[in-house]
């Protein structure tokens, strides 16, 4: 070949050029992927945003030579090492993969093979790279020691389904990183984490990057994590390129609407629902393989202009050596809002909705009593939204369930609605008080029924909730659906055409079906992409600023928490820790697990991150003393370990479970924190 | 593990109990007065009653039922009526006929089915998968009585390549037992086949579509090694529980194929049984059968959970 002589610069890791992409759908080929190109030079890392369906794993994909079956490369080159990988052979590919490139992706507890011993997998590593067979044990303790794992004669010798998500992450990157390859890509590494484990996560690939000097491809939906990772970053929209830049750039001083639209859906730190609607982006993607003339996000920009309806902008370069596909890169600071209108208007009645009296639950497995919940004591007021927060295993959901009466709490505690004491299950309530409670899940998909019509999912509920017959009910259904913001032609539409956002829109639609007074929400948004999730935000508050309904609102995501919450209970192993006024919550002084928790943002600052030792721990064999004792890294001494500190409220509407004084916890967080 | 197979086995033997008591309602009480349904309308009445006492069947249900599970428990299912011998051994003796044709049946089919099934699924889309998949479901809906009789004509009558009977001449070597075995064992073939081979295509292409397999492509591991050692361990997994499973209907389920082949097996035994009103050797026929059943579920329960880690080893560490 000779363009492998040619311009080959040695410092570009990966060069991909002009390249296209198309799936078969059908007897079509559609584009996915148009005319990207970007490199990434020795030691540099890019970052690859974007919302689902952009085209970001695809290209990843294309990288490795891994696209599915019905999808090819149609046009361009992608180089790796200056070496055009769709000419590889099939040999020569197998030496790439083993010596110059891995790849980590999101979910961990899927990446390795189940019925193998996790030692035996990193040991193909070695064995591919035709280390000497009695250094392969050596070697993998070692490699398994970098990755930051504690103990990793045990770990090699365990399956993948007896680790956490955490330790099977750090597993997959140890064996991606064990070759010392030139180039790691990674795909949504930390979606699904706690975010205390992504932290950790994140910190070691940083760590791993700067001893090891390798190049990062990295893709995420979450801007706050690539902005926290990468040098250079890259937008992708309907599988082209719309802006690439310095991370700084292009997160500081955006020039693309769209970019601009997505840096504004996100909820910042300093405004709250009372203050400001979130900015969304209208409309949706252009379906896969549009042909489009003019600009492809000319449908969505609140800046369009006739031009962009006509001719497709170049990625224009810029000042400041980055580019923009704008005709207009220069007015896109200055993108109008998209959601003009003011914050509703609410007010928190004093009146108490729910009231939960030393509730717990406990759970058998395997013969052995497991303390998912322990003396739980928390109050919704009317109107209100309380956040619970926690890491995975702290309760949040169990709690939830218990109060829908899906799960039956253990004797002693009560749950009371309005005054009225709530049955303990789901079964023996009234009509009545299952109307009062409803709930909205993480995944649309899965809780609503895929063979139905929109108008049966919502009409059913409305038929049961409000007793109509079908007539009204047909009438009742229809205003839901405009109230939920939905147009009147998406009835007799089937879940799976519907997107993300509106199919968790007639889930919400169908939670309020029967007026509810009190709407759980578990983890309502994190399945959506960032513009939709604000609009699916707004969505909530109108609603609540309307009907006047109390949320439980279950979320890892602290910025959306403090953005929607009123009240905030920390949770941890099954208890509560802290509870009090969002304001309060996030402002401080905090308690140390709650510390931790927000520490541990990928937009806040590595250096005062705040490492939690090891995991949760099993609520099968809850820890003595105080249940954060084993991982808090502001442990006072013996009565940590011996006596589990009250949940006690120091100062009004604030209660927090710790034995250290408040006074002592607010001089001790004004100081920089303690690294341990 | 050991409480899984412990409970696995209590279960079964609750199952065998209910069907203990379904066969003695069905083979005790439906027919009312068992020394009439044995002996017919013209018999005197001091006949019949004379074979009800030599029987039993005079006395209380419960005190029959107790009696007869009593000596079932210790190996004793009585005396057959029309051959005057032993239940357990005309049994034992079907059982061993009926265990070689199944033995024969399970070599061709196995190895021919899952390999079927992982060239369907390596081929997937392709004329070869097509031709495995489709083929292999033709086969299975053919009843074994077609299946059979063609069989008879085209190879036996015909061509005279193999027997028309399975029923080797008595002290035959095993080249001449197997030749006789393999045109009855070619329907439970046909009638397998397609079974096993779409069990094992569904989980090679789970597994080659897995993420697991993506890491090990990935690693830079040659096709054949994923393949073998990836895909196949956890591909096989269902395909080992489904056809552990089958040795029940194999074992029991052969009335058609051994009536037409002329084989003692034991579907033909209960098949005379039936048809000669022979009350015990029915009911111990039909409770051996169920324990067949029985016993191959717990060993394709046992096969899986030994072979998936995930239910061996246990939950978290």
């Amino acid at each position: 070949m000779n363009s492998e002589v040619a311009v080959t610069p040695n410092e570009r890791v990966l060069m991909v050029d002009n390249l296209g992409i198309e799936y078969r759908i059908g007897t079509e080929w559609k584009k996915a992927v148009r005319d990207v190109s970007f490199s990434i030079g020795r030691g540099e890392s890019l970052g690859l945003v974007g919302e689902s369906g952009c085209g970001k794993t695809t290209v990843a994909m294309a990288i490795m030579h891994y696209l599915p079956r019905n999808g090819r490369v149609s046009d361009g080159s992608i180089r790796l090492g200056g070496r055009e990988v769709e000419e590889l052979s099939p040999s020569e590919l197998r030496q790439v993969r083993i010596n110059q490139v891995s790849m980590v992706y999101q979910d961990p507890a899927k990446s390795l093979n189940p019925s193998i011993r996790v030692g035996r997998q990193v040991e193909d590593v070695f064995e591919l790279m035709k280390v000497p067979k009695d250094e392969w044990d050596d070697r993998v303790i070692d490699i398994l020691e970098r990755v930051q794992i504690a103990d990793p004669g045990r770990v090699v010798r365990r399956y993948p389904h007896q680790l956490s998500g955490g330790m099977l992450q750090r597993v997959v990157i140890a064996m991606a990183i064990a070759s010392e390859p030139e180039l790691l890509v990674l795909d949504e590494p930390t979606t699904g984490l706690d975010a205390t484990v992504e932290a950790e996560v994140l910190d070691l690939i940083s760590n791993l990057r700067a001893e090891m000097g390798t190049s990062l491809l990295f893709i995420s939906h979450n801007l706050a994590v690539i902005r926290k990772m990468c040098d250079k970053v890259g937008v992708l929209y309907a599988g082209r390129l719309f802006a690439e830049g310095s991370a700084e750039s292009i997160f500081t001083d955006p020039r693309h609407p769209y970019t601009v639209g997505l840096l504004r859906s996100l909820p910042t730190d300093d405004v709250s629902r009372d203050e400001a609607k979130l900015d969304t982006i209208p409309g949706t993607l252009p379906p896969l393989g549009a042909e489009i003339v003019g600009c492809v996000y000319a449908d969505r920009c609140p800046i369009v202009q006739d031009i962009c309806r006509k001719e497709e902008p170049e990625l224009n370069p810029l000042e400041g050596n980055r580019t923009s596909r704008c005709h207009f890169p220069e007015r896109a600071p200055d993108l109008p809002r998209t959601v003009a209108e003011d914050p509703p208007q609410r007010q928190i009645s004093d009146s108490t909705l729910l009231k939960i009296t030393d509730t717990s639950k406990t759970f058998e497995q395997e013969g052995r009593p497991v303390f998912a919940l322990s003396d739980v004591d928390l109050s919704i007021k009317v109107g209100e939204t309380v956040a619970l927060v926690g890491e995975s295993g702290s309760g949040k959901s169990t709690l939830a369930k218990v109060i829908l009466g899906i799960h039956v709490p253990d004797e002693g505690g009560v749950i009371e609605l309005g005054g009225d004491v709530l049955e303990d299950s789901v079964q023996s309530r009234s009509g009545d008080s299952i109307r009062s409670v409803q709930m909205v899940f993480q995944n649309p998909d899965s809780a609503l029924n895929r063979r139905h019509s929109v108008r049966r999912i919502v009409g059913r509920a409305v038929q049961r909730l409000r007793g109509l017959g079908r007539k009204r009910a047909h009438e009742h259904t229809r205003d839901l659906l405009t109230e939920v913001r939905m147009g009147h032609q998406h009835l007799s539409a089937k879940p799976s055409h519907l997107s993300g956002g509106l199919k968790q829109r007639v889930a919400i639609a169908r939670a309020f079906a029967g007026s509810p007074a009190l709407v759980v929400l578990d983890e309502p948004t994190s399945a959506l992409d960032v513009s939709v999730q604000a609009a699916i935000i707004n969505l909530l508050s109108d609603l609540q600023a309307e009907e006047n309904v109390a949320y439980l609102f279950i979320s890892h995501d602290l910025n959306v928490v403090r953005y929607l919450a009123d009240r905030v209970a920390v949770m941890y192993l099954g208890r509560l820790m802290e509870v009090g006024t969002a304001e309060r919550i996030f402002g401080g002084p905090h308690h140390p697990y709650t510390e931790a928790l927000l520490s541990a943002a990928p937009d806040r600052d590595e250096g005062t991150r705040i490492r939690l030792e090891g995991e949760i721990p099993s609520a099968s064999d809850p820890p003595p003393g105080c249940p954060f004792q084993t991982r808090c890294h502001r442990k006072i001494g013996e009565i940590c370990e011996t006596v589990e500190p009250p949940l006690a409220e120091v100062e009004s509407g604030y209660s927090i479970r710790c034995h250290i004084p408040i006074e002592e916890l607010a001089r001790l967080q004004q100081t920089t924190p303690e690294k341990s | 593990m050991t409480r899984f197979v412990l409970r696995r086995i209590g279960l079964a033997l609750i199952t065998l109990f209910l069907l203990s008591i379904l066969v003695f309602i069905g083979t005790q009480l439906l027919p009312g007065d068992v020394g009439r349904r044995v002996l017919g309308p013209f018999a005197t009445q001091e006949a019949v009653d004379a074979l009800n006492e030599r029987l039993g069947t005079d006395r209380a249900l419960i005190v029959q039922y107790g009696d007869w599970v009593g000596s079932a428990v210790q190996g004793d299912l009585g005396d057959s009526i029309s051959f005057s011998r032993p239940v357990t051994e005309l049994l034992g003796r079907a059982l061993r006929n009926s265990a070689k044709l199944a033995v024969v049946s399970f070599i061709i089919v196995v190895p021919l089915g899952v390999l079927g099934g992982i060239i369907a699924a390596l081929k997937r889309g392709k004329l070869t998968d097509r031709l495995i998949t489709v083929g292999g479901l033709s086969a299975t809906v053919i009843p074994e009585f077609v299946s059979g009789i063609v069989l008879i004509i085209v190879f036996a009558v015909w061509l005279d390549w193999f027997p028309g009977t399975a029923t080797a001449p008595p002290d035959s070597g095993f080249i001449t037992q197997l030749h006789h075995l393999i045109l009855p064992a070619i329907p439970l073939v046909l009638v397998l086949f397609g079974y096993i081979a779409r069990i094992t295509r569904a989980g090679m292409i789970e597994a080659l579509e897995s993420d697991y397999v993506r890491t090990a492509t990935l690693k830079g591991l040659p096709r054949t090694t994923i393949i073998r050692r990836e895909v196949l361990r956890n591909a096989l997994l269902p395909t080992i529980a489904v056809v552990a499973s089958q040795i029940g209907y194999l074992i029991g389920g052969l009335v058609v194929v051994e009536v037409l082949f002329n084989y003692q097996g034991i579907g033909r035994l209960l098949f005379d049984a039936a048809q000669k009103a022979d009350f015990p050797l029915l009911a111990g026929g039909v409770l051996v059968v169920g324990a067949a059943f029985q016993v191959s579920m717990l060993l394709a329960d046992i096969a899986y959970s030994l072979l998936n880690p995930r239910i061996r080893v246990g939950g978290k560490a």
